[in-house]
């Protein structure tokens, strides 16, 4: 067993140590593998931005009650007592005709028409916000539908046309991202799989004698595992470093746009869960490759005598 | 322990390395197996070592007939062996100690074990204090010395040693052998291919002759009261 375990080490050491002797090669293998992980970390951080900076939309699904003219305050205040009781809604805002149109004469500034037109045109208005979990479609509907059956209600309004594009083109995105992963790991295994092949017919003398000697095929791909996972290892972080650069790069613009919109957004770097899928997505896919060349190559190395 | 029973190999391009040889190998015998070039000698050894297959007949070593034996069997069956070649066939980059090492490290074994081995090995050739040279360092005689050290660190049953002396001079050769004697005399069925035949002639063993394929002579083990008085 301790010597089970030694040849790990030793195996992992020797990697390190092969690939330590060919610096150039070993970047380049490398830098590849780098770029191609890079593009899909990059995606998935535009989505999770993407998602952030919109707040997730869970401010802006909105549901505006209009009422009838002749709907007086108390039953409106009344009704929307009722609504916040109700599962799935999150706050529920009175707005009443004076209210509303105090609002509309200091922002609209129409205020001196609105004077002239002696009385307000303006009907008792409820916004309701639904929580979260309540924001799907299926979900919104089943509120407008409840709201609409009040005979006191003229209109509802539901701006949630909005919602359902904005999360149909994540749901695009994050599609192009699996797609983009998928393919980048198949290439990825390409490139650590004919690495490693080229190694092995490198160091076809010394397998064939440590074939003749009695080395399992376990012991003799070992060290060639190590050195796939090590590429594949070293090509994930080359990648987050990559992506961090590329963030801190466009965090000022990003910022500046924010502020011309009003808003203070600030661009996220990959979080911890990003990086621990790429570290992941590296070594995975390193073993992978090595562990198919290998396989795969030195079933054909067989000693001579 | 070695047991050939009408085994005939016929190699891809046709040619007929062994035709119906059968032959029987004591344990703890040391037998000579000798020939011109290319009547089968290193046939022989590659069927024992399991680098070829008959393509008819069969061989047994140690109660195993290797026709049977899975392929996954195949390292542990080649720990139980040491082979010696005639060009060494050592790693040129690593220095001896680790050379010989490399039976005992395939077979997982600890650090100190393996100290000990290898340097009990490198001893009985007379190569202790070279254990930290790198091969291309030494002699070519010493480089057969460390691929014996290595082919016996294991301690094999079974040592099997093609042409071990074809690149030594004389005095070497007989040095070399010398050393496979004293395997023998601990117990390991020794097997040399050669075609020293000064050599053969010193040393008096058993000598199965093969010619074009055929065995023409020393098929059959001594009986054993001969043995025993040698």
């Amino acid at each position: 067993m301790r010597g089970y375990l030694s040849h790990h080490a030793q195996s992992l050491v020797g990697a390190l140590g092969r690939l330590a002797r060919a610096p150039f090669a070993t970047l380049l293998t490398v830098l590849v593998i780098g770029l191609a992980l890079a593009l899909p970390l990059a995606l998935a951080l535009l989505i999770s931005n993407a998602v952030a900076a919109t707040g997730g939309f869970t401010g802006v699904v909105d549901v505006s009650v209009y009422f009838k003219p002749d709907a007086a305050l108390t039953k409106v205040q009344q009704l929307a007592q009722s609504v916040r009781s109700r599962a799935g809604v999150a706050t529920v805002q009175v707005i009443s005709a004076e209210e509303g149109l105090k609002d509309f004469k200091q922002y609209s500034g129409f205020g001196a028409a609105l004077s002239a037109l002696g009385n307000n045109p303006l009907p008792n208005v409820l916004h309701v916000h639904p929580t979260l979990e309540a924001s799907g479609p299926a979900d919104l509907e089943a509120l407008r539908h409840y709201l609409a059956a009040w005979p006191e209600v003229d209109l509802v309004q539901l701006d949630s046309d909005w919602v359902l594009r904005f999360n149909a083109i994540l749901q695009l995105l994050r599609r192009v991202m699996g797609i983009a992963a998928l393919l980048i790991g198949v290439g990825v295994l390409a490139v650590i799989g004919n690495t490693i092949r080229l190694e092995i017919q490198g160091r076809r003398p010394e397998i064939e004698v440590v074939r003749l000697v009695g080395g399992s095929t376990g012991y003799v791909r070992r060290p060639f595992l190590y050195t796939g996972m090590l590429y594949g290892l070293g090509g994930a972080l080359l990648a987050a470093a990559l992506v961090a650069i590329a963030v801190e790069v466009l965090r000022g613009p990003v910022a500046t746009l924010a502020q011309l919109y009003g808003s203070h957004y600030a661009l996220n770097g990959p979080d911890g869960q990003a990086l621990g899928a790429v570290l992941a997505a590296g070594l995975g896919l390193g073993w992978s490759g090595a562990w198919l060349a290998a396989t795969r190559h030195l079933r054909g190395i067989e000693p001579r005598a | 322990m070695i047991l050939f029973e009408r085994v005939t190999k016929r190699y891809p391009n046709g040619r007929e390395a062994l035709r119906a040889a059968s032959f029987s190998i004591d344990k703890g015998e040391m037998v000579f197996l000798t020939g011109r070039s290319g009547a089968g000698k290193s046939t022989v050894l590659k069927l024992i070592a399991m680098l070829e297959r008959p393509t008819r007949g069969t061989v047994v070593v140690n109660g195993q007939n290797l026709g049977a034996l899975k392929s996954r069997h195949l390292p542990a069956y080649r720990r139980s062996l040491g082979v010696v070649f005639q060009e060494h066939r050592l790693l040129d980059d690593r220095p001896v100690f680790d050379n010989v090492a490399l039976p005992l490290a395939v077979a997982g074994a600890s650090a100190t074990e393996m100290g000990k081995r290898v340097r009990a090995a490198l001893d009985q050739v007379g190569l202790l204090s070279k254990e930290r040279m790198l091969p291309q360092e030494l002699s070519v005689g010493e480089q057969q010395r460390v691929g014996i050290a290595r082919a016996v660190v294991a301690k094999p049953a079974v040592l099997i040693a093609d042409e071990p002396t074809g690149n030594l001079d004389p005095d070497l050769s007989l040095e070399v052998m010398k050393l496979f004697r004293r395997f023998q005399d601990v117990g390991v069925t020794v097997i040399v291919a050669t075609h020293d035949l000064h050599v053969v002639h010193e040393f008096g063993q058993r000598t199965i002759i093969l010619d074009d394929g055929e065995i023409k002579g020393g098929a059959d083990a001594p009986l054993p009261s001969m043995t025993a008085t040698r």
